[in-house]
């Protein structure tokens, strides 16, 4: 491998981007597998119809765990080659030629793309698991499992492909797996709506991405991310720019990151297993590991990574504002899914300096999420699915296996030490404020303010969920009887649990993630964890503050059981901080006038055009009618003038 | 006597059967002003034929007192069957059929 000449710096970072993988052979050539177990378990559910209802759980079930036995055969295989060459791509065929044109199925896997596969594959099958319980009594079982199963296939394929192509063709399965699932109960008028809502906003974030793709063919001749990152370099810089602003307007709609967030809140329509796994652990990921992978191409436009940085710490704060006024716990949660993925966003935007963390955080983030929203979905369970935390409180000693699966996962992201998000949370704050300079001290500033808001939002939750006296009955219309769910529910969410606890700190502590991950995304500056440092003891504080003033309100105060009068950013907040408003009154509205005005200008000028020339010619035709008279004699005139005009004219003609 | 002046008479008859059938109402008129012109025009045809030595005239002109002949018997039913309707033989009055 020839490279060109570099700065030192810059050396080890870029030839590490530009790590060719080596043709695969033994175990990597079953890479393809990862997608295709999943993907023919979809079919067989979808095609084989209400025949497979009695047994499609379990095939939908052994799919992904499936899929994740051979997903850690490969990671211990990839463990077993030097750090330097853990790249391997898996050749199927090449897909179309046209010209230049060359798209080929080629599935790449490396440390990157390996983190992923075992994050979907393995919390994937906890949530699987865990649906055969919490879908037990629906109807359309099999139907959900076809749907989860064609979501997994499709996000392997977004995280394995060597190509942008076969990235994006991932990239739109997951958007219309996560279409089907929130509108999985279509008998809602809600449901049906907020999954229009979302596929309609990703639509906004797909038309990016392919432009970007588009851009990249022009400029670089391909899609594979080897030629396109290696020719990186040498490109314009104003179109390397545009490039990874795409990039980002792709990221922003998947991952929910303003000015693209409003469909999230919304998508907690879906069953709440998919809210686990699609809409909190892997698929809003989607956007922070197009970041990354495409890190040469934010590594060479900074100002597509002060984008990215922004779009990160306003998403982060945004996030945490509305989870600090919902009353839904499914939309409490999303609120902060949306936050904690602009932490992600926040880490990939800085650089080399914070990508392993923002992979930290993700794969963190990914469990304690997961745990927390099958929580939620036991506590659903169990209160005949009412959502309102207001009609919730004191079911910690009814629920003692959710509760306490759910209280770690809440330590682990307000930051609590020693629980998975201190390690990575605190990391990337860290990061932010070593970025130096004025940026560095606002993204920081933000990151730790939005650190508080979480320990505040999260508490809340805690305490309306957990605490305080019962605002239920088991008597009257709505009466309701809380209990701990089956064992099949409660496994997963252990399980989650147990990473949620103990995930930080094995990724974190001897640099284990770092290492692994540093080949391909650069190596921190200062990779070493340093859990009190000034910063640390900032975030520190902050949280203890947010948790504190959520016990102040939630705790020591009644909380009523509708929603009080509140100042005018809570209103907003509840509303999502105005985000369906703005876009109702920027795009809605004016598109609104635009059809009419189009409409208008049909009605009037086209079809008044063709309307008045039809009613021309029907006039003048009305006119002609008028000859005929029915007066045999007249008739006889205009023969006898006819013949005469013939005559005459065949006399001047012979003349 | 030059043959010309049976044209002329041709002709004049021809022009009076032709204001008969534009001028008059009553339809046995008009009809026979019909009979009238091709009458004229058979005279024309018989002129022409002595003209040019030649018999195509008469044997025309045969051709068209029977089509004439067989014209009669139709248009005379016609208007018998319109009469008995209507109790009317002017053409102004049959007069339906039209836009």
């Amino acid at each position: 491998m020839t490279l060109p000449a570099l700065s030192p710096l810059d050396a080890g970072h870029l030839a590490a981007a530009t790590l060719t993988p080596a043709h695969s052979s033994g175990v990597f050539s079953a890479t393809w597998l990862l997608v295709a177990i999943p993907l023919f378990s979809a079919a067989i559910l979808l095609l084989g119809g209400r025949r497979t209802n009695r047994w499609g759980h379990l095939l939908g079930v052994a799919a992904p765990v499936a899929s994740f036995v051979l997903g850690v055969i490969l990671f211990f295989s990839l463990i077993g080659k030097p750090s330097s060459s853990r790249s391997f791509d898996n050749h199927l065929f090449s897909w179309t030629f046209v010209g230049n044109f060359r798209a080929d199925a080629n599935f790449q896997i490396d440390a990157l793309s390996i983190c992923f596969v075992l994050l979907i594959t393995g919390v994937g099958s906890l949530i699987h698991i865990y649906s055969i319980g919490y879908m037990a009594h629906d109807p359309g079982r099999r139907r959900f499992f076809a749907y989860m199963n064609l979501f997994v296939a499709a996000m392997l394929l977004l995280v394995l492909g060597d190509n942008f192509v076969a990235l994006y063709i991932g990239w739109e399965g997951v958007g219309l797996a996560s279409y089907l699932l929130i509108g999985f109960w279509y008998h809602k008028p809600t449901a049906r709506t907020a999954a229009t809502k979302a596929f309609v906003v990703n639509r906004v974030g797909d038309f990016g991405l392919s432009v970007a793709i588009m851009l990249m063919f022009t400029t670089f001749g391909s899609f594979s991310f080897a030629d396109v990152f290696g020719a990186v370099g040498q490109g314009d810089h104003a179109t390397v720019a545009a490039i990874g602003l795409l990039l980002l307007l792709g990221a922003c709609a998947k991952s929910a990151q303003v000015p693209l967030q409003s469909w999230l809140g919304d998508a907690m329509e879906g069953p709440t297993p998919v809210s686990a796994l699609i809409h909190a652990a892997t698929m809003v990921t989607a956007g922070v590991y197009l970041i990354a992978r495409s890190n040469p191409i934010f590594d060479v436009s900074s100002t597509a990574r002060l984008g990215v940085t922004v779009v990160g710490a306003v998403t982060l704060v945004f996030g945490a504002i509305i989870g600090c006024a919902k009353d839904d716990i499914k939309k409490a949660l999303a609120a902060s899914t949306m936050s904690q993925i602009g932490y992600m966003m926040l880490a990939v935007g800085l650089g080399p300096a914070a990508y392993v963390f923002g992979i930290a955080h993700l794969l963190t983030h990914g469990f304690f999420k997961a745990g927390l929203f099958l929580g939620a979905g036991s506590v659903m369970h169990g209160m005949n699915d009412e959502v309102d935390m207001r009609r919730y409180g004191g079911l910690r000693k009814l629920m003692p296996l959710t509760f306490v699966t759910f209280g770690l996962g809440y330590l682990a992201i307000i930051g609590c030490p020693p629980f998975a998000g201190w390690w990575t949370k605190d990391a990337i704050i860290d990061a932010a404020f070593h970025k130096g300079g004025t940026s560095g001290a606002i993204l920081g500033s933000a990151a730790l303010f939005a650190a508080g808001l979480t320990a505040f939002y999260m508490t809340r939750v805690m305490l309306m969920t957990f605490f305080g006296e019962r605002r239920w009955s088991t008597e009257g219309p709505d009466a309701v009887h809380p209990h701990e769910s089956p064992s099949v529910m409660t496994g997963p969410m252990i399980v989650l649990a147990i990473g949620s606890v103990g995930g930080g700190a094995f990724l974190v502590l001897g640099n284990r993630l770092t290492d692994f991950l540093g080949p391909l995304l650069g190596r921190p500056e200062d990779a070493d964890f340093h859990p009190v440092g000034a910063y640390g003891l900032a975030t520190l504080g902050v949280m203890v503050v947010g948790v504190g003033w959520a016990w102040l309100m939630y705790s020591r105060r009644r909380v009523p059981a509708v929603a009080p009068a509140a100042n005018p950013l809570v209103v907003a907040a509840r509303r999502d901080l105005l985000g369906d408003a703005f876009n109702e009154s920027v795009f809605m509205r004016p598109g609104q006038y635009l059809t009419r005005l189009l409409v208008f200008f049909d009605n009037r000028g086209v079809d008044g055009f063709v309307n008045g020339f039809a009613a021309f010619v029907g006039g003048t035709s009305s006119r002609f009618r008028r000859m005929q008279t029915g007066f045999v004699r007249s008739y006889a005139l205009s023969m006898f003038g006819g013949v005469v005009l013939l005559v005459a004219a065949l006399l001047m003609v012979r003349g | 006597m030059s043959p010309t002046f049976y044209l002329y008479l041709s002709a004049i008859l021809f022009t009076i059967g032709a204001l008969g059938v534009l001028l008059r109402r009553n339809a046995i008129v008009a009809f026979m002003c019909v009979e009238l012109m091709l009458n004229a025009t058979n005279l024309a045809l018989v002129t022409f034929s002595r003209i040019n030595g030649t018999l195509d005239g008469q044997i025309m002109a045969f051709f068209v007192m029977v089509v004439a002949a067989a014209e009669v018997v139709v248009g005379l039913a016609i208007i018998v069957a319109v009469f008995r309707t209507r109790r009317s033989a002017s053409v102004d009055d049959a007069n339906l059929l039209k836009y």
